[in-house]
């Protein structure tokens, strides 16, 4: 029984949140579950409301007060239709791919730090763990499009396969710039290098701590990567896998009702993972942008979703206002353009760390 | 039992069995899938030995990319492995001999496996035992085993290279777009405003 309880112990802990005592995974587990879970609710809700704004509608206005309990509305719609199996599908594959996708997607934030020390898994490799993480996501698109045995998703689950392993490597390189200026791979230490290295400490002007974080000196990377997660995530204007002019609905065509709410609880999910990832990197994390009283009496939390929401809005304006980009074009702009210009700034910010000697040296070393 | 030895045995036993299924599957994609269930575990298992680099490694290398391949591979080929299966039994016996022969060759080897002296004092490893290991793992490979680390780069290299020179074909009436051509037109170029008059024509 000694494994049992041991079990029980690591996973339970003490009930109770608070200062110098061991909470349990599961409760934190369950409370970043929940807390994301309505916040993806309200973040899909924003989507389409930008959306509408940008093409001067009004959007989801019905369902609550200005149409704010709409994503709740849809998610009971999806939970109470019926679920269509096609009759020459893989039944187990079919059923097992949207609930990866939206799997991965949450144990992504495991080791996703919303604020000082409010991680749920503080590894020491956790960006290479999203990473993995991010790399997974596509088995749920190739099987989902595979298992429905119909023309249109498989097209689909091929391209986005193709496109999703492309941009992965140039994602993989810029986070390996932000790892060479930072030399740990854990997240919490890159948050706490841009706090205590960077321009604004430079210039003598530690409090403007905005100018000390990573968007500025690895400005080219910031823009890779902000295109790189949009095709990462099959977001518009790299949707291709679901582009509905040509290939129906892609891999999610044959899905209906919760089979098809994972999929899309998934995408967004992992949408707002690289979101998060955009800002543990180049934002700062959870820290204020401005480091003077005012500022520093908002926890660290408000500020990391701020900064999420924040570049969620840019990944909603570029749906809203890009044209889709052709196939072979996105192909190239991956392998072509990204890939070498990464490769090349990896080059030049290592030599520039080996030459002057910045980089962060705090932390395990 | 403890929790690490509990998922010693639950990974060890998901791996044999995917392993198992790999080879017994009947449909080719779900002999794929179970193979990247069996990476998965590996990468469980190396990071149960407290090898956490090389496990998130495979996942990303193995799992997220060469797998992704695999499949994409076997689910686009039209393979009729029934008609491949039909000369199962006849090969059989040559099969368990390999199969034996190897097995018989690992329990040797596990038999006789002595770790060095040097080794075991740790004298011989220019490395902390406190370090993480990444970070050890990058001091030996870029400093004791550079020049093999740079061979093996290499060899790759020259992979790549050859595959893309195997199947790059240059079709020679086939239109193709240059980007920067197109991104650097100007409307001055390929545009004339006339204006006609009325009843005249140009």
């Amino acid at each position: 029984m000694d494994f049992i309880t041991s079990a029980l112990d690591y996973l339970l802990g003490i009930p109770i949140l608070g200062w110098g005592v061991q909470v349990g995974f599961v409760y934190k587990a369950l409370l970043l579950l929940v807390a994301l879970l309505i916040f993806t609710a309200f973040i899909l809700l924003a989507d389409r409301k930008i959306w509408a704004a940008v093409q001067m509608r009004r959007g989801p206005n019905v369902v609550g007060p200005f149409g704010l309990l709409q994503s709740f509305a849809d998610l009971l719609k999806f939970a109470l239709k019926e679920p269509i199996i096609p009759g020459g599908s893989d039944k187990v594959l079919f059923l097992l791919a949207p609930l990866l996708t939206a799997t991965l997607a949450l144990t992504g934030w495991a080791v996703v730090p919303v604020g000082a020390g409010l991680v749920i898994a503080d590894i020491n490799l956790g960006i290479l763990y999203l990473l993995a993480i991010s790399s997974l996501g596509v088995y749920g698109v190739i099987i989902g499009g595979w298992a429905s045995n119909s023309k249109y998703p498989f097209l689909g689950s091929l391209r986005s396969a193709a496109q999703m392993v492309s941009y992965e490597v140039s994602i993989g390189l810029v986070i390996i710039t932000v790892l060479l200026c930072v030399g740990s791979l854990n997240l919490s230490d890159i948050v706490m290098a841009q706090q205590e290295m960077g321009l604004a400490h430079m210039l003598g002007v530690p409090w403007l701590s905005f100018l000390n974080w990573f968007w500025l000196p690895l400005f080219p990377m910031f823009v890779i990567f902000y295109i790189s997660a949009l095709a990462e995530t099959n977001r518009p204007p790299f949707d291709l896998a679901e582009g509905e002019s040509e290939l129906v609905a892609g891999f999610m065509t044959e899905y209906s009702a919760t089979p098809y709410m994972l999929f899309m609880l998934g995408e967004y999910i992992s949408i707002l993972l690289m979101c998060a990832m955009t800002t543990v990197l180049f934002l700062g994390g959870w820290a204020s942008p401005i480091d003077l009283p005012p500022f520093t009496w908002i926890p660290g939390v408000v500020w990391f979703v701020i900064k999420v929401s924040m570049v969620f809005f840019m990944f909603a304006m570029a749906k809203a206002i890009v044209p889709r980009y052709r196939y072979d074009q996105l192909m190239r702009i991956g392998w072509k353009l990204f890939l070498p210009l990464s490769l090349i700034m990896v080059v030049i910010v290592a030599f520039v760390l080996m030459l002057t000697g910045w980089g962060w040296h705090g932390g395990m070393a | 039992m403890t929790l690490p030895l509990f998922f010693f045995y639950l990974f060890a036993a998901i791996l044999v069995a995917s392993a198992v299924m790999v080879i017994s599957a009947r449909n080719p994609v779900h002999a794929v899938l179970f193979l990247i269930l069996a990476f998965f575990n590996a990468s469980g298992l190396f990071m149960l030995a407290g090898a956490e680099f090389l496990a998130l490694l495979l996942i990303v290398v193995y799992v997220g990319a060469v797998a992704v391949l695999f499949l994409f591979v076997v689910m686009m080929l039209d393979v009729d492995f029934t008609s491949l299966r039909s000369g199962f039994l006849q090969y059989a016996p040559v099969g368990v001999v390999v199969g034996v022969i190897l097995l018989l060759e690992l329990l040797l080897l596990a038999g006789s496996f002595v770790v060095s002296p040097e080794a075991a004092s740790g004298s011989g490893l220019p490395i902390e035992v406190g370090t993480d290991n990444m970070r050890a793992i990058g001091l030996v490979l870029y400093t004791r085993y550079i020049f093999l680390f740079q061979g093996a780069a290499a060899v790759l290299l020259v992979a790549m290279i050859g595959a893309i020179v195997l199947t790059l074909r240059h079709k020679t009436n086939v239109k193709r777009q240059n980007p920067i051509d197109q991104v650097a037109r100007r409307p001055s170029e390929t545009l004339e405003v006339v204006k006609v008059k009325s009843g005249q024509g140009l």
